[in-house]
């Protein structure tokens, strides 16, 4: 067993991780039944399973002996934009009413992006 | 050392071909989809997914320069979901 064989066999493991969690998010995206519900499903998608694609194309530059850390850039990127993205997405469905609408905060009377006062 | 690299040709065909499945499923929930909400978070998905097959395809071809189209498609990506949520939230995009 040599460093590249290692690095190969866990490309290849973190392949089948990354792909097993983008199918099992974009099926949860297409089987729930709920806006909100169904925005949970897809998160997985954009941090688990793109995280271990990336992680193993980090390996197999490893294992090919030219390493590379470009994929870390990418990594951090969605790491970090993901969770604003569905906050963004959580927000245009309480606004649009088509969830069950929250309790009422306890300070102000009603949440901000439900506060138009125009329409 | 055969095996193993046989094993990583097989774990590149079903990552290519869960990626594409995950393409296709979500595509119809941007069809059916019967909120606005859901059809922004389906195309949120595509744009991750097909951030995906391009990494994979870099894994598959060597070629280095992949990378840098991945990351150029998460930035266009994030800022059209949230260019799109604003749209919806605000009537506009830059007030």
């Amino acid at each position: 067993m040599t460093l590249s064989t290692i690095a190969t066999l866990g490309a290849a493991l973190s392949l089948l991780i990354g792909s097993g969690f983008v199918l099992v998010g974009v099926v949860g995206l297409l089987k729930f039944d709920d806006p909100m519900t169904r925005l949970h499903a897809p998160t997985k998608v954009g941090t688990m399973g793109i995280g271990m694609l990336l992680l193993a194309s980090l390996l197999a530059s490893l294992a090919k002996g030219e390493p590379s850390i470009h994929e870390l850039l990418i990594m951090a990127f969605l790491f970090v934009t993901a969770p604003v993205s569905a906050n963004f997405i959580a927000k245009v469905t309480i606004h649009r009413r088509t969830c069950e609408t929250p309790p009422a905060p306890q300070k102000d009377s009603t949440w901000s992006t439900l506060d138009t006062p125009d329409t | 050392m055969t095996s193993a690299d046989g094993l990583f040709e097989i774990a590149l065909i079903i990552a290519l071909i869960a990626l594409a499945a995950g393409q296709i499923l979500s595509m119809a929930r941007l069809v059916i989809g019967p909120t606005v909400a859901d059809r922004i978070l389906a195309l949120d998905t595509m744009v991750i997914n097909a951030l995906g097959l391009i990494v994979v395809l870099g894994i598959y071809q060597g070629v280095k320069v992949y990378f840098e189209v991945a990351l150029l498609v998460a930035m266009l990506g994030f800022v059209s979901t949230v260019a799109l949520a604003r749209f919806i939230l605000r009537g506009d995009i830059i007030e």
